[in-house]
């Protein structure tokens, strides 16, 4: 009867219950966060990643906005059926640069991991502008106002200083043309200063920056342009000719 | 209350006033300038409010002696209204689901920008004025003092209304930071910050000051709630705005240890604001209403502990077979079906309490309601260790399994030991002999039994249809359907859990009729003339 007996200590004394009860619910929390910081046990060596260019982080900004999220996931679980389905299973590497993780947590419409290239940018104006057009059985809302609204991007630079404070490797070149890398990617002109920043020859990428008019408008810079080219160019990174799932540095 | 308090408050919101209204002249988007004006429409009524009523005579309500109620009066009021909110946004986004047209393809009413809205107005408008109104009454009663730091407390109560219309707005104009069940962006994170360091001031000093030398169980779970949130609220926020005056922020972490932090925040959101918070409604409401004792005073010891040690730990299986590393997901897949153990504990020692007196429960449905909710709560405490066991999450994870398991917990237990409360709760604070009927109050609990039962049944049948669709092959080893497919199997359950839900809206507008006569001291005729027969 001991220990009972010392709890009436804890039930007299606001200040000890306050104190035992925080150290009571701070254990589990240090146990499994604290140790994941130490990245090389949780992110496997990969190569092709590179941090968003500018008109995909836009575009990515407008996911998080509109709460895609919510419906979709971006995480491939290690199941014959999701593989088969969606593509490689997700690798922690895949999402380095996401501050904000969109990993989702249901699937009301399909993965998205590795959406990039697997349908026409028309195909894509078109599902979001109107998407039982193309799918009739979808239950996902019309988005046909995000073709209609241009694109706000003169703080875009600030977007990228943040980031790099938080660790994503922007260099001081990005930063200062980050508004020229987002008009060229979005028309299709003059991306030389572009492929030279975020080329796949820079950070060995299975596939090169897609550069191009995503919107079916030359005339204007739309959201829509944004949202197309970042879902263009998810799970389109990691070169997974060079990934040896087997080697130790990347079992976790 | 003194003069001089009062002055320092005014200064206080003053700067408040003045800080926002630097925030609108510099705002860089439009739904940081509305919340900034928002915001200083708050501050200059409280302001206004605040000079009319001071006595500057030095004359002030001698009213020390007496527990401070009206703020409960206004927090009962907030909750059944915000609940009607909550509720309504719920079926109409369930509706979503079934009928997209209802989406209208407007920015400000698509699922992705309502659903929040629907998940903030249940758990943070509803829930968290239950949590803080019925703290509030029994932190007084329990410890048989008033609530600590004069007004304190009315601060504490708009400051949270002001909270949730500034994320409630925010979510429809598209300012979120997509972490689920803590969307608010960064100024909002921080108002939420400064309103809930008042809350457990209040809390806290009230329990500091109490008559009675032993604190009651009630209070250990309220105590731990507000302690806990406030550390997962900061810890899970922390980000980097883009500007001061702008609303966009980047999380400070990413990938998978964002991703692990987001979910020990969200599991422990469940696990403290929408279990610890409403225990300590359960261990006040449940023996007052059947005038039993406790069952068991050491069971409570024991579940008290071992349920706040073990819940913080159970966040990973919300991340089973993802890009988390491996032992976090099985440590946090063992610690989840170990709390079975102290959530069971705890469904025991509320439904034990009813030891003779169980048959209160055919003459009283307003302990039918508190009942059932601890029923429910035992039913979803188990149902979750058991998704937490990877092989089921496999199935189960990304369907609405899930989210029919989170509505029998939030329906069920969250919704029904808190209407149970508010029935208890009227009438006492309005000094009314009764209910205006307690025929409506079993109307109520039928409707939202039977929407909860269309619900739940609804969601596991379209979760695990579809977890099984996803992964069927055919006899060549190809996959059988196509994701388009299984979309289309979901629809009549997704019309059976929007009718589930609109049954149990239904009950929560005959309760707020109800709370209106009651209120107005009226007394349904038919049950007064049987009283009346009766006597």
């Amino acid at each position: 009867m001991g220990i009972m007996d010392k709890h009436d200590k804890v039930e007299r004394s606001a200040t000890l219950l306050l104190i035992l009860s925080f150290i009571v619910v701070t254990v589990g929390g240090l146990v499994e966060i604290i140790p994941l910081f130490w990245l090389d046990n949780t992110i496997e060596k990969v190569k092709g990643m590179r941090p968003y260019t500018p008109l995909e982080l836009a575009g990515r900004n407008i996911y998080v906005r509109e709460g895609c999220y919510l419906c979709h996931s971006q995480m491939i679980r290690p199941f014959r059926d999701e593989v088969e389905r969606y593509g490689h299973y997700s690798l922690a590497a895949e999402s380095m640069y996401d501050h904000g993780f969109q990993w989702g947590s249901k699937r009301t419409g399909p993965d998205l991991a590795r959406v990039g290239g697997r349908y026409s940018d028309k195909w894509h104006r078109q599902h979001l502008i109107d998407p039982r057009s193309v799918v009739p059985e979808s239950v996902m809302p019309g988005y046909p106002f995000l073709a209609k609204t241009e694109l706000k991007f003169d703080d875009i630079s600030d977007h990228l200083k943040a980031l790099r404070m938080l660790g994503v490797p922007y260099t001081d070149e990005m930063i200062q043309n980050a508004k020229a890398d987002l008009v060229a990617q979005a028309t299709g002109e003059e991306t030389d200063g572009l492929i030279k920043r975020y080329g796949k020859e820079v950070f060995g990428s299975a596939t090169e920056v897609k550069a191009r008019d995503f919107d079916g408008n030359p005339k204007k810079i739309t959201e829509m342009d944004a949202l197309i080219a970042y879902l263009q160019m998810l799970g389109t990174l990691v070169d997974f000719k060079t990934f040896d799932e087997s080697n130790v540095e990347n079992l976790r | 209350m003194g003069v001089t308090v009062r002055l320092a408050q005014m200064a206080v919101l003053g700067l408040f006033s003045i800080l926002s209204i630097i925030m609108w002249a510099n705002a860089k988007d439009t739904p940081y300038a509305i919340h900034a004006i928002i915001f200083l429409l708050a501050t200059v009524l409280g302001l206004i409010y605040l000079a009319r009523s001071t006595k500057f005579d030095g004359a002030s309500a001698a009213d020390e002696g007496e527990y401070m109620d009206d703020v409960v009066k206004a927090g009962v009021i907030a909750t059944v209204f915000w609940g009607i909110v909550g509720f309504t946004m719920g079926v109409y986004v369930a509706s979503e689901l079934a009928f997209p047209f209802l989406n209208m393809d407007f920015p400000l009413t698509n699922f992705g920008r309502l659903r929040p809205v629907h998940t903030s107005a249940v758990i943070f408008a509803f829930g968290g004025n239950a949590l803080i109104a019925t703290s509030f009454y029994v932190v007084q009663r329990t410890n048989k003092t008033r609530l600590a730091f004069g007004n304190l407390a009315w601060f504490v109560f708009w400051g949270y209304q002001l909270f949730i219309v500034l994320a409630a707005s925010g979510y429809v104009l598209g300012v979120t930071q997509s972490r689920e069940y803590a969307e608010p962006e960064w100024y909002v994170d921080l108002w939420l910050t400064v309103v809930w360091v008042a809350y457990f001031l209040v809390f806290f000093g009230t329990i500091v000051k109490r008559k009675v030398s032993h604190i009651y169980v009630a209070n250990w779970f309220y105590l731990s709630f507000i302690v806990t949130i406030a550390m997962l609220h900061i810890g899970n926020n922390l980000a980097l705005p883009v500007s001061f005056f702008g609303s966009k922020s980047y999380a400070l972490l990413s990938g998978a240890p964002d991703a692990i932090t987001q979910w020990w925040y969200g599991h422990n959101a469940v696990g403290f604001f929408l279990t610890a918070g409403f225990l300590g409604m359960m261990y006040y409401f449940v023996p007052k209403r059947a005038n039993r004792p406790v069952y068991s005073y050491r069971l409570s010891i024991v579940h008290f502990w071992a349920l706040i040690f073990t819940y913080i730990w159970a966040g990973p299986h919300h991340l089973h077979y993802t890009a988390l590393p491996d032992w976090v997901q099985t440590l946090g897949m063992v610690m989840s079906v170990i709390l079975w153990m102290p959530s069971w504990g705890g469904m025991i020692n509320g439904l034990m309490t009813l030891s003779g007196a169980w048959d209160k429960l055919r003459t009283d449905p307003v302990l039918r309601m508190l009942v059932i909710a601890v029923a429910f709560y035992g039913m979803s405490t188990f149902e979750g260790p058991m998704m937490a066991i990877k092989s089921v999450n496999a199935l189960s994870h990304y369907t609405d399994w899930t989210v029919g398991h989170v509505h029998s917990g939030a329906l069920g237990w969250v919704g029904m030991i808190t209407m149970g409360s508010l029935y208890y709760l009227f009438p006492r604070l309005w000094n009314r002999e009764r209910l205006y009927s307690y025929t409506l109050v079993s109307w109520h609990f039928w409707l939202a039994t039977l929407g909860i039962v269309l619900y739940a049944a609804s969601m596991w049948v379209s979760g695990i249809m579809q977890g099984l669709m996803w992964r069927e092959y055919d006899a060549q080893g190809f996959l059988v359907y196509s994701f388009a497919e299984t979309v289309e199997a979901m629809h009549p359950y997704y019309v059976i859990r929007a009718l589930g839900g609109a049954l149990y809206l239904t009950g929560g507008l005959l309760m707020a009729y109800n709370f209106w006569q009651t209120v107005r001291g009226n007394v349904r005729a038919s049950e007064a003339a049987l009283e009346v027969a009766k006597a």
